[in-house]
């Protein structure tokens, strides 16, 4: 094969699909900047450690969740080692070569070869499962899906089924081919019978269909991600390198909080100074989270690596009890809400503009954040360390400090920790009567 | 018990006296006023006391650590809180604090720090084990032998701070037959009280958080709920007070387990 019409088709179809792809991306990086600023670049070693144990290593896939996990690492390892093979595609793509890597490597290619072909019997094996456990056992945090949730899971098993049966239709045809440049390989060989007594021409275009087929299922797939949930694939490790290491126990203290408690508590402080000449065109900075754009820039990177699993939720103690809580539901509505922000910014030449709705209260209500027990169930789920207990928070600290939106309850026990120093009325003067029991 | 009075100094008094304790027991409002963690109170006080532990208490100048407060969103309180205690201890040039509950537990140890409040802070399961290893402390067979304890595990010891296996090796100890709920450890459900929850009706649904817990521990047909938090306790005394085993089960603090062990 010599460089021809398809090698230039070739390289307009792959700058076309990097382009179309890498504009997408920026506009979610764009998005995801909207949040403010975070600390998460310290104690990197430990960052590294993190990601190579729970990224790479799958190590809370597998935990407790033994037949998921089990077929999303085969998936996984073949989504990893099958893209070996791709880059080999890839520049034969380009240069008009073919198997460019068969002759050089010999007998280490064909092995190669066959690994990646049994790898991708594995991964046909593991999406026939997943498309199984999704639409007929539907197992149970499955059910809460529906609309597009649902499809686009099935749109993605289908979509990777599609491009390893290519995979191996490509060998299979090869092998019956008068030229051959390798093979026949493990898998391909086996299906080769079904392609004997197709003239030499037929096998020539099913081969370059399953090629073409293979490839641009490939790129077609890599600009169906940023729409999907499957962009976990790209954001699952940043992710885990930027996520959370202090004890699961430990919550933020609110900076803006601090330096007002701190000014308050300061005797050198002069309460008749005048306040720092603020500037009258910025907003007063907001307690907790209201909006998307509230929350810091880890949180929402969080909302793109969601692949909605649903292990938190079904974790969730709030959820199992029937409550309306679901860490899942928190992390979809940040994405929902944050793709249309973005939009409103694209449509109004850069800026926003205010569109009256916010995360609170037209994606996530009050009652649902008022279900959390705070107890790290989610967080302790998660695959890939997302964090909704802190989003839950922040948006209760602005329901509290901002609009006094608690149950009287709530203020009740609020009111005895103010005045008696004890969620109960107690007197703080009893406090130590248990010591006369004795 | 008629021998002798234990008397609980304050660090006010250590401090007229000239004196240091080598902990502060931080108590908390439940050890304080609640009649149920009460009990867990003095059993630990009693723990101490047979440890021969220098110790001492805030008595009336102790105050809410301010979880419940930052756990329903409210920082500004729980700052006032943090940054009151913390010129309190501070005052006190306290470095060790032991509690017996594992919510004061994780605010002075992990949110206390950021505001100017860094002190060594254990857990009373940990501290316990520690007397344990030291020869402090010792306990064998007593009541407990062979009997079957469940251990649920607090969230804010637990999955918050990582301890798991320090309540356990106590239970051990009891030579208890420790039988492990469906979800445990890493996977153990929550009472239903974390996160202010405690101080408020829950958020509708079709089942009580406690109610769902206790089912699972009587699954284990235990002699014994073992809890290692005060508000834990409540909750799970409430759901057996809900079953068919009411006034048969009892729920004991940890605390409460070596207390008795020792015939304390």
């Amino acid at each position: 094969m010599h460089f021809g019409i398809q090698n230039i088709l070739f390289i307009i179809a792959l700058a076309v699909a990097g382009f179309v792809f890498a504009r997408k991306f920026g506009n979610i990086w764009r998005n995801i900047k909207l949040g403010k600023e975070v600390n998460r670049t310290d104690r990197k070693a430990e960052r590294w450690s993190v990601m190579g144990r729970v990224a790479l290593g799958q190590t809370k896939m597998v935990k407790r969740r033994y037949v998921a996990g089990f077929f999303h690492v085969v998936i996984y390892a073949g989504f990893l080692l099958i893209n070996i093979e791709v880059l080999e595609i890839l520049i034969d793509g380009i240069f008009g070569t073919h198997r460019l890597f068969a002759a050089p490597l010999g007998g280490l290619y064909t092995a190669a070869i066959n690994f990646f072909e049994i790898l991708a019997v594995l991964v046909i094996v593991s999406c026939l499962v997943f498309l199984w456990r999704r639409n007929v056992v539907v197992v149970d945090r499955f059910k809460a899906l529906t609309g597009w949730a649902k499809r686009d899971g099935n749109n993605i098993l289908i979509i990777e089924l599609v491009l390893m049966v290519a995979l191996l239709v490509m060998g299979a045809a090869e092998a019956n081919m008068a030229e051959v440049k390798a093979g026949p390989f493990l898998i391909s060989g086996l299906i080769a019978p079904a392609f004997e007594g197709v003239s030499q021409a037929n096998l020539h275009l099913i081969e370059r269909t399953a090629w073409w087929l293979h490839i641009l299922g490939i790129l077609a797939f890599l600009n169906y991600l940023p729409y999907s949930k499957h962009f976990h694939i790209i954001m699952a490790f940043p992710n885990v390198w930027y996520s959370k290491l202090e004890p699961k126990g430990q919550f933020s203290n609110n900076e803006t909080v601090k330096k007002e408690v701190e000014l308050m508590m300061d005797p050198a402080a002069d309460p008749y100074a005048a306040p720092a000449e603020a500037d009258p065109d910025t907003p007063p900075e907001r307690f907790g989270a209201k909006d998307v754009t509230d929350l810091n820039w880890v949180q929402l990177m969080n909302a793109y690596a969601c692949t909605e699993c649903g292990r938190c939720t079904a974790s969730c103690p709030a959820h199992i009890t029937g409550k309306k809580l679901s860490p899942r539901k928190i992390m979809m509505d940040t994405r929902d809400r944050l793709e249309e922000v973005g939009k409103n910014i694209n449509a109004n030449k850069g800026t926003f503009v205010d569109d009256g709705k916010s995360l609170l209260g037209d994606y996530t209500t009050a009652e649902e954040l008022w279900a959390c027990t705070t107890c790290n169930a989610c967080t302790e789920a998660c695959p890939v360390n997302i964090d909704p207990l802190s989003i839950i928070m922040d948006m209760r600290r602005y329901m509290v400090m901002e609009e006094s939106n608690a149950s009287q309850q709530v203020n009740m026990m609020m009111t005895n920790v103010e005045n008696n120093g004890a969620p109960w009325a107690y007197a703080q003067a009893d406090r130590a009567n248990w010591t006369n029991e004795l | 018990m008629e021998a002798e009075r234990i008397k609980v100094p304050t660090m006010a008094e250590m401090m007229a006296a000239g004196k240091k304790p080598d902990v502060l027991f931080w108590v908390g409002c439940a050890g304080s006023f609640d009649d149920r963690a009460k009990k867990i109170t003095k059993a630990f006080v009693n723990i101490l006391h047979k440890a021969e532990v220098e110790f001492a208490v805030l008595g009336t100048e102790e105050s809410c650590t301010g979880d419940p407060a930052k756990r329903a969103g409210n920082e500004f309180l729980f700052m006032m809180q943090a940054v009151a205690n913390i010129q309190v201890l501070n005052g006190y040039e306290v470095t060790k604090i032991v509690t017996t509950c594992p919510h004061c537990f994780n605010t002075l140890k992990n949110e206390y720090p950021e505001l100017g409040g860094s002190y060594e802070v254990m857990h009373h399961t940990k501290f316990i084990n520690q007397l344990l290893k030291e020869g402090k402390l010792s306990i064998a067979g007593g009541p407990y032998k062979g009997k079957r304890i469940t251990f649920h595990d607090p969230c804010y010891l637990g999955r918050a701070n990582g301890i798991y296996e320090a309540p356990r090796e106590l239970i051990q100890k009891l030579d208890a037959e420790l039988v492990e709920m469906r979800r445990c450890k890493s996977n153990g459900l929550c009472c239903g009280a974390g996160g202010a929850q405690m101080f408020k009706e829950p958020e509708p649904g079709n089942k009580d958080i406690n109610i769902e817990r206790t089912d699972e521990a009587l699954e284990t047909k235990p002699d014994v709920i073992a809890a290692a938090c005060p508000f834990c306790n409540t909750m799970m005394t409430d759901g057996v007070k809900n079953s068919s085993r009411e006034g048969q089960l009892p729920v004991m603090d940890i605390a409460e387990l070596v207390a008795r062990a020792g015939d304390l």
